[in-house]
């Protein structure tokens, strides 16, 4: 093991240092044929024959010194720089090809790696958290409907907490984000600040230490502890420019004063887990005591025990949430079906299918790519047949010619791959700061570690699969014939072009399958697009406002109204009104019933609320469909009144006509219904509304308010006027900016527009690469055909049979791709059917459109070589060779 | 040419320049190979240039050393000679052989002995 390390070193330091070794042997082999020499002199040879015989026994000399590098140096190291170095002369030598070559390959390998960036951040990766496979997520109602459906009571918390055996430990918080609701003061102009409310043990749980300070004690998770907060480290950074000397101090936050006790550390992202496209500036214990009558108001959170799986603890809870509910607590119903998963599976699972058909285009990309540049090369080869001739007849053997050549390769694929990480650098950074982007996790995306093995991986295998076809072909050919002045037109050159045929379809079929793939994509996007939202988004903008009614709402209502008069009185704006709640934006459900009807806790009763000001459905555009809007003499002390959307009057009332119907179930009276409005997409554009009740802010409590307003001038052009209304009437008014109604859209199809992007720029790719590799063999077979051509025009062929002649040959390889990639299609797009959004796999429209595109790009990159081949000068074509 | 010269099989050509070395001292490539083609009575077919290979792969092992000197009329050479590893690992190898052609003479023997029959 020593004398081979010892080899090891002693080989290596003479692979550095082949000169003096080589001067040192050619020194030693002198003096061995002088004394030879001498000796035979000794035993009476003439000195010709002395010389000649040293000579004879020595053996040959070259041979000699070559064993002796063999046995002294890296044979295989020293092939490997011999090919490199033919490899970067002959690279250098071919400018155009190497360039295209590369680009060619830095867009396919790039694509990849930063495709699998996002899946290995988004799927692969574990989440930042301590034990993270021990994380589990625990969704009421077994995960469907609306926050309301999916979170559970206080006590069921509580209760699940102390009885059950499968968790080490149980958190929650509160996922009614309170997002720029409030105000950080005293430092500057009042700052809208966004915090989650969370259990004490929540960060315990995870798994987090602080960055700096303590997390929360026990004594200030309960009423009337001290009032702490822990900062997000962004917030620590942008806020307090990261000085630690803030913990221990109290800050301002609306009219309380809290404690800083800590600092989280920066791998903690709450957004990018729980609240994909949100950042939260700080976390607040939260007083179960508070908030124990509210309602389902906790999301939860378990850490399994050690060796405990999710359908274990899911079983558990099968039996035992029933017999706590059994035992005294007959509010729970949708808690008691719990669904239990693994948090990873929460908060990826849903995109897992996205995401691996963007791997499986990314990866149809990389084929395209590597059939693309086997047509390169096979048309390189051809025009380098007698250089491989010549060194195969200088004694190079069949595997020393495919070393060379799998060398090229490799060095090609290596700098493509070193573009391609620059690309993936360049695309992961920019995807890095969308933060309007709703995916979880997307912010820490990045080229790590394991991308760059991917890219080794994904270089070396392109590598192999483009060169070796190209390999093995060139060194099988034939030495003769290549040697002999190779002109075109002869078996080789038809074989060859065979080969390239069958590559070009091949990369048409690839192409088709993407451009199709992605043209359902495409169109489900338009569709979601095209969807009836119920409002108007265009044209819209909210900002939030900040009043104090000391919760009596009759001086709310005089606010309310002040407000509206003041704002709608601008020049500019058309229509303005309030609700607390956006669609698209947060949700909260309450119980709504038509009086009379039979309370059953096995019925689901939920229904979004919004509480508006009059002027709401105008500022949104929604469309009024029966009965009258809310106006300032729906007081408190008046009959309480809602409005009901359609989805909840065919709930509630059906086959009847809900107005002048009483409804229970919101606020504390019967209320009556007044109008009938259109149905809003609150939660997705892609889900069908589900019920939904308004009810006036003069009646009702809001949470929060959302100006919005109409006008057809750009929001940023009133926000000062706005604002300064605003501040006249409230000083504590805080400094928000206008968001477009459009950009709550936008944010809703982001994941969705995300996708569709990135495969379509896919799509695009491969549509230019078959195109072409289509160029390229009809070109090439143009090139080859000069001869041909000529001979044809000379016996009397039109420039027009010429041309129709070259682009039927284009048209045949590009129909027979296509013919091959649509039927493919069929397979791939039912594999897709899930991520589609009403449009049909198999939607002719988009099947036409894509096989038009394709024909017609075909046609375009065959339409060049034939035009220059009906251009041929039959003279010239025959005189030439 | 009554017999063909004896075709050296992988690994000799190491045993033997070891050996040599080890019996006579410190020698230059010439001295070595002509040694061994003199104790073989010339019945090896030994290219004396291959020696080189072996010598070097020797050396890199640390089984031999090399130095240049003067030879005894006074010609600059370079000497080889035995390391203590050299000797430890030809008394394996040596060793090694001695029980390879005992076997394969008891083999041969047995099959004369079975044309007797």
């Amino acid at each position: 093991m020593k004398d081979r390390l010892r080899e090891a070193i002693s080989r290596l330091r003479a692979f550095f240092h082949k000169q003096p070794l080589d001067h040192e042997l050619d020194a030693e082999m002198a003096a061995h044929l002088e004394l030879a020499i001498e000796e035979n002199l000794q035993r009476g040879l003439s000195p010709a024959e002395a010389r000649r015989q040293a000579l004879v026994s020595f053996g040959g000399v070259e041979q000699a010194k070559e064993q002796h590098r063999d046995a002294r140096g890296l044979p295989a190291l020293d092939v490997l720089m011999q090919d490199l170095r033919y490899t970067f002369r002959t690279l250098r030598r071919d400018r155009a090809f190497t360039l295209i070559a590369v680009l060619i390959l830095g867009l396919g390998i790039g694509a990849n790696v930063a495709v699998f960036s996002v899946v290995n951040t988004i799927l692969l990766r574990p989440l930042p958290f301590h034990d993270p496979q021990q994380l589990t997520w625990l969704a009421g109602n077994n995960g469907v409907g609306g926050l309301s459906d999916v979170t559970y009571r206080v006590d069921v918390y509580e209760e699940f907490q102390r009885a059950n055996h499968s968790f080490q430990d149980l958190t929650a918080f509160v996922p009614y984000y309170s997002l720029s609701e409030t105000k950080l003061m005293g430092r500057g102009e009042p700052r809208p600040v966004s915090f989650v409310w969370v259990a004490g043990n929540f960060f315990e749980t995870l798994g987090i230490r602080p960055a700096v300070g303590r997390l929360f004690m026990p004594e200030e998770c309960v009423r009337g502890g001290r009032k702490a907060i822990l900062l997000s480290y962004a917030f620590w950074r942008r806020q307090f420019a990261a000085n630690p000397a803030i913990v221990g101090q109290a800050i301002q936050l609306d009219d309380e004063s809290v404690t800083v006790v800590g600092v989280l550390p920066p791998t903690f992202d709450f957004g990018a887990v729980f609240a994909p496209g949100s950042k939260m500036d700080f976390f607040r214990p939260v007083f179960m005591d508070d908030i124990r009558t509210w309602g389902h108001m906790l999301s939860l959170v378990g850490r399994l025990k050690p060796g405990v799986t999710a359908a274990q603890a899911q079983a558990e809870s099968k039996i035992l949430l029933p017999q706590l509910k059994d035992s005294g607590n007959p509010y729970w119903s949708t808690d008691v079906q719990t669904t239990i998963t693994g948090l990873k599976d929460h908060v990826s699972g849903k995109l897992r299918r996205s995401l691996v058909v963007l791997w499986c285009g990314v990866g149809l990309i990389l084929l395209i790519v590597c059939v693309n540049l086997s047509n390169l090369l096979l048309a390189r080869a051809a025009t380098r047949s007698k250089e491989f001739a010549m060194r195969s007849a200088l004694g190079a053997g069949r595997a020393r010619l495919i070393r060379q050549l799998l060398t090229e390769s490799l060095v090609l694929a290596g700098t493509g791959a070193v573009l391609g990480l620059g690309f993936a650098f360049a695309i992961t950074t920019y995807l890095a700061h969308q933060g309007s982007i709703a995916l979880p996790l997307l912010d820490s995306v990045r080229v790590d570690g394991a991308a760059l093995a991917w890219t080794l991986l994904v270089a070396v295998a392109a590598a192999v699969l483009f060169g070796l076809v190209p390999a093995f072909k060139v060194s099988g050919g034939n030495l003769q014939e290549a040697l002999k002045d190779a002109g075109p037109g002869m078996s080789q050159g038809r074989k060859h072009e065979r080969l390239r045929a069958t590559l070009v379809i091949s990369e048409v079929a690839l192409a088709c399958v993407l451009l199709i793939g992605a043209g359902l994509l495409l169109r489900s996007f338009l569709r979601v697009l095209d969807v009836d939202l119920g409002f108007q988004p265009s044209h819209a903008a909210a900002i939030r406002v900040d009043y104090d009614d000391d919760g009596k709402a009759a001086k709310r209502s005089a606010i309310l109204q002040e407000i509206l008069g003041r704002v709608g009185a601008i020049p500019g704006i058309e229509a303005a009104g309030i609700s607390d709640m956006l669609p698209l934006d947060r949700n909260r459900s309450w119980d709504l019933r038509a009086k009379g009807k039979a309370f059953s806790k096995d019925v689901n009763d939920d229904a979004f609320v919004y509480i508006v000001t009059p002027g709401y459905f105008d500022a949104m555009g929604m469309h009024l469909r029966e009965g009258r809007d809310f106006n300032w003499h729906d007081t408190d002390d008046r009959e309480h009144v809602i409005i009901v959307n359609e989805a909840a009057a065919r709930r509630e009332w059906p086959g009847e006509d809900p107005i002048g119907r009483l409804a229970e179930g919101i606020g504390q009276k019967d209320t009556r219904v007044i109008g009938v409005i259109s149905d809003v997409r609150e939660s997705s554009l892609e889900d069908s509304s589900g019920p939904e009740v308004y009810v006036p802010a003069t009646q009702g409590t809001p949470e929060g308010a959302e100006l919005v307003v109409r006008t057809k001038l750009p929001p940023d052009v009133l926000a000062s006027s706005v604002m300064s209304t605003l501040r006249s009437l409230n000083p504590g008014q805080p400094a928000t900016e206008f968001r477009p109604i459009q950009q709550l859209v936008d944010r809703a199809t982001s994941p969705r527009r995300f996708f569709v992007l990135l495969v379509a720029s896919f799509a695009a790719l491969g549509l230019i690469l078959a195109s072409l590799g289509i160029y390229g063999v009809i070109s090439y077979s143009v090139t080859r055909q000069t001869q041909e051509i000529g001979i044809r025009m000379a016996l009397g062929a039109t420039a027009g049979k010429v041309q129709w002649g070259v682009i039927r040959n284009t048209l045949r390889l590009a129909l027979l791709g296509i013919a091959l990639g649509t039927a493919a299609s069929f397979g791939v797009a039912k594999g897709i059917a899930s991520l589609l959004f009403g449009t049909e796999p198999t939607d002719p429209a988009t099947f036409g459109a894509m096989i038009l595109l394709l024909s017609a790009v075909a046609l375009a990159a065959g339409y060049i070589p034939a035009r220059r081949a009906s251009r041929i000068d039959p003279m010239i074509a025959l005189r030439s060779n | 040419m009554a017999e063909s010269k004896l075709d050296l099989m992988k690994g000799t050509l190491d045993l033997m320049v070891l050996q040599t070395l080890a019996a006579m001292g410190s020698l230059h490539g010439y001295g070595i190979a002509r040694r061994i083609e003199q104790v073989s009575a010339d019945k090896v077919l030994l290219n004396q240039g291959t020696i080189y290979a072996a010598l070097v792969r020797l050396q890199y092992r640390g089984w031999i050393s090399a130095a240049w000197g003067t030879s005894a009329k006074n010609r600059r050479a370079k000497f080889y000679s035995i390391t203590r590893n050299g000797r430890k690992q030809l008394a394996e190898d040596a060793a090694y052989w001695r029980r390879l052609s005992g076997v394969m003479g008891r083999v041969l023997a047995m099959q004369d002995e079975g044309a007797k029959l």
